[in-house]
């Protein structure tokens, strides 16, 4: 995938001795992940989802706000073990390029939501008291 | 293109600008359409999160989702995810045959997604909370619709790779088709973390 010259760091018996495959597929040593780094992320991601699935359908926290909390973190946690487990991203592979274009998509992304509920909660809060949908039924009886 | 003894003999500044393996622009490039697919989900995102409060005094995320049915669909996405994970370890071995194997295991976790998906959808309308009841239901549909028509035509690639490496074998084409449909299939379940987080959970906390 890659024209990296960093090796794997932890080669794979099977990696020395095997022809150079159908499509070579091997050829830029890139990190394609194997059965252990796979089972390691889904793990993780079964952990990850049990958790937030736990505190929300068992109700197990008294604090509304903590719950909220708990389920985000739980989320952005599985997000980096999705990325790093099943996407294989890292700085290295295209030369760096899929690293970048993944920082700049975060950037947006952040920028557009964060300013989305920004600028929507913030002219809710200011609307006007007669603009609200009860006042407005009630304007004509 | 060097041979493997010259590139060893050479120090790696020398061959580095020479050495672009087949298909790595491919999936530089379907890397950056993903990350493009991400930002498209980020405005329904966006728009769920400043239009999810407006019930327009109709049903609410409390009266209608149901978790159990959030967390069976969130498990089939996962499962699915590392059957394909298997699929590819396989290719890349060069086996024709496990692969297409974890390839047709992943499909039919796929399916079950969409089955269990398509049931709550015509749950939901048959309540009368269809796309039209609210702003809060309209973004829902569009949001969790959209993910949804993606993991079904991720399905229908699934099948038309299936036949292509039944038909051609694992040959160097269709490796680089199998690598991006998996960049595909992973990329959905990240954002299926986004869904069941911030529409399901948080929408029922």
């Amino acid at each position: 995938m890659s024209a990296s010259h960093h090796p794997h760091p932890h080669p794979r018996p099977g990696d020395l001795d095997r022809e150079p495959g159908p499509a070579g597929a091997h050829a830029g040593g890139h990190d394609h992940g194997s059965y252990r780094s796979y089972a390691t992320g889904f793990g993780l991601s079964v952990i990850l989802t049990a958790i937030p699935f736990w505190l929300v359908m068992g109700e197990v926290l008294e604090g509304r706000g903590l719950t909220i909390a708990l389920v985000l973190a739980c989320a952005l946690a599985q997000v980096l073990v999705h990325m790093v487990y099943f996407l294989h991203l890292n700085t290295r592979s295209d030369e760096g390029w899929n690293f970048v274009a993944t920082i700049f998509t975060i950037i947006v992304v952040v920028i557009m939501m964060a300013g989305s509920l920004w600028v929507m909660h913030n002219m809710n809060a200011n609307m006007m008291p007669q603009m609200d949908h009860e006042a407005v039924t009630g304007f004509g009886s | 293109m060097t041979t493997a003894t010259e590139t060893a003999d050479l120090p790696h500044w020398q061959t580095e600008p020479h050495h672009h393996e087949e298909g790595a622009s491919t999936t530089l490039g379907f890397w950056i359409y993903l990350m493009s697919d991400c930002l498209m989900f980020a405005v329904l995102f966006a728009c769920f999160g400043v239009l999810g409060g407006s019930y327009a005094a109709g049903p609410g995320p409390q009266d209608l989702f149901d978790l159990e049915l959030v967390a069976l669909n969130t498990g089939f996405l996962l499962l699915s995810s590392i059957t394909f994970g298997f699929a590819m370890l396989s290719a890349q071995a060069g086996r024709k045959g496990p692969a297409l194997g974890w390839l047709a295991v992943t499909l039919a976790f796929g399916l079950a997604f969409l089955a269990v998906e398509l049931y709550e959808f015509h749950h939901l309308i048959h309540l009368g909370a269809g796309p039209q009841r609210s702003a809060f239901l309209s973004s829902f549909f569009a949001l969790v619709g959209t993910h949804g028509l993606h993991v079904a035509f991720g399905s229908i690639w699934l099948v038309t790779l299936m036949v292509q490496i039944r038909q051609h074998g694992l040959g160097p084409a269709n490796l680089r088709r199998m690598t991006c449909l998996s960049m595909f299939w992973h990329f959905l379940d990240v954002i299926w973390i986004g869904v069941f987080t911030l529409v399901y959970l948080l929408g029922t906390v």
